[in-house]
């Protein structure tokens, strides 16, 4: 990543705020921690973005988003990058990006205290996971996949509310 | 412009480079298009959303091979071979999948046991691939590797709770052992296009995976109360080309809008 700057890169770095995940709409590119590099040659913008699971439909809506967002904002060259290494995490979601799962309803992921290994079968996260809505730890898993790649099942066992969990990745 | 493609087919994609990426590939593919059968009838809503989600994960890291191997193989200049014509355009006796991936879905103890069988295996050649000298297989392995995780403990877990379930279920595991096993040799045999990437240090040695594998099964099959078999008659030629007749029905329909309306996009 550059360290200096410039005035037309910072403007990027805004107009990226703008442009969400069309999956989980609450998520900016930002929150989620896919933008890799940026920058702007001679008003060329160059974006490497990282993918978050391999098959996620929401990728190519997003490079294309990303490009809508730039075009309406005169910068009419744009060139994105797909780098898979390293490899994306839901360690890279960003602070506000867990507060603003939490308040859509989804469980923000827990983050990875070990290097990523194979859990043993039928066991479930290392910490439990708290209900989006009424904050019960007192919650089960009901399937490993959830609506999207990214998400499992769970449900509150003391406000009974079912509820999507963004999981560990 | 199909006689064309395979003109070309026969110089650039018979490099052994290529026809691993295939082979890595079309396993993928296939698998991820068997488990999207299900879409729709799985046994209950939440395993069936858990059995699309791997079928998307499968095809994705497909892709992710397929764009590699069209990259390798396009002539300079060109751009006629891409993942979708590689996908697409190719017949039976060129895909180098392996026969475990194409099996029926069958039941659901089928389905699952072949998921596992084929997870346990795949976990342990990202893991390696990770390590080889070829930096694109490496990040993909990278990347596709806390997927595969996800797909092992499902699959594996369904292997318990139906092996160690009701008697009904008990027997329906021990019929899919039958039918799936004789596929699992193969995945330890490498073939031409693997040695030499074996000694070039771009593919993965996986006879050495046998071991590892066996344990990973063997500790599953115990918590379910179902045993490895001993010795078995093993069937192979899948990475060769050389299919069950099964291939070729399921590529009829997977490949029926791109041979029937050539080029066309959503």
């Amino acid at each position: 990543m550059t360290t200096i700057s410039t005035i037309e890169e910072q403007k990027v770095w805004k107009l990226l705020e703008s442009v969400y995940d069309p999956e989980v709409p609450v998520l900016t590119v930002l929150d989620l921690g896919i933008i890799r590099k940026l920058a702007v040659v001679e008003g060329r913008v160059f974006i490497t973005i990282t993918p978050t699971y391999s098959g996620c439909p929401a990728m190519d809506v997003i490079s294309m988003q990303i490009r809508m967002a730039l075009w309406q904002n005169g910068f009419q060259e744009v060139e994105i990058h797909t780098e898979l290494s390293p490899a994306w995490t839901t360690d890279w979601m960003t602070e506000a990006g867990r507060k603003k799962l939490q308040a859509y309803g989804i469980a923000p992921p827990q983050y990875r205290k070990n290097k990523f290994h194979t859990p043993s079968f039928f066991e479930e996260e290392d910490t439990p996971v708290c209900c989006p809505r009424c904050q019960s730890t007192n919650t089960q898993l009901v399937s490993q996949f959830g609506s999207t790649a990214c998400k499992a099942l769970y449900q509150c066992l003391d406000c009974h509310e079912p509820f999507d969990y963004f999981k560990c990745h | 412009m199909i006689a064309q493609l395979n003109n070309q087919y026969f110089t650039t994609l018979s490099q052994p480079l290529v026809q691993y990426l295939l082979h890595l590939a079309d396993t993928t593919l296939i698998l991820g298009h068997r488990n999207s059968e299900w879409c729709g009838h799985g046994p209950i809503l939440e395993q069936d959303i858990a059995i699309s989600n791997i079928a998307l994960d499968l095809i994705g890291q497909a892709r992710m091979f397929y764009q590699y191997a069209a990259e390798k193989a396009q002539q300079p200049g060109a751009t006629d071979i891409t993942e979708d014509s590689l996908a697409y355009l190719r017949d039976g006796i060129d895909f180098k999948n392996l026969l475990l991936a194409e099996q029926q879905n069958g039941d659901w103890a089928i389905t699952i046991l072949r998921q596992f069988l084929y997870s346990s295996w795949q976990y342990l050649v990202y893991e390696q691939m990770q390590q080889g000298t070829d930096v694109q297989m490496a990040a993909i392995a990278e990347k596709a590797i806390k997927e595969t995780t996800y797909h092992i403990k499902w699959s594996g877990e369904w292997v318990i709770r139906l092996g160690d379930g009701t008697e009904e279920s008990h027997k329906r595991m021990l019929h899919a052992i039958e039918v799936l096993w004789p596929f699992t040799g193969e995945m330890f045999t490498p073939v031409d296009f693997e040695k030499e990437g074996i000694q070039q240090g771009w593919a993965v040695d996986v006879a050495s995976l046998q071991q590892p594998w066996l344990q990973r099964i063997q500790q599953a099959f115990d918590e379910a109360g179902l045993s490895v078999p001993q010795s078995q008659w093993q069937q192979t030629g899948g990475k060769k080309g050389v299919h069950t007749e099964l291939l070729g029905f399921l590529l009829a329909e997977m490949q029926h809008l791109q041979r029937a309306y050539p080029g066309s996009e959503w």
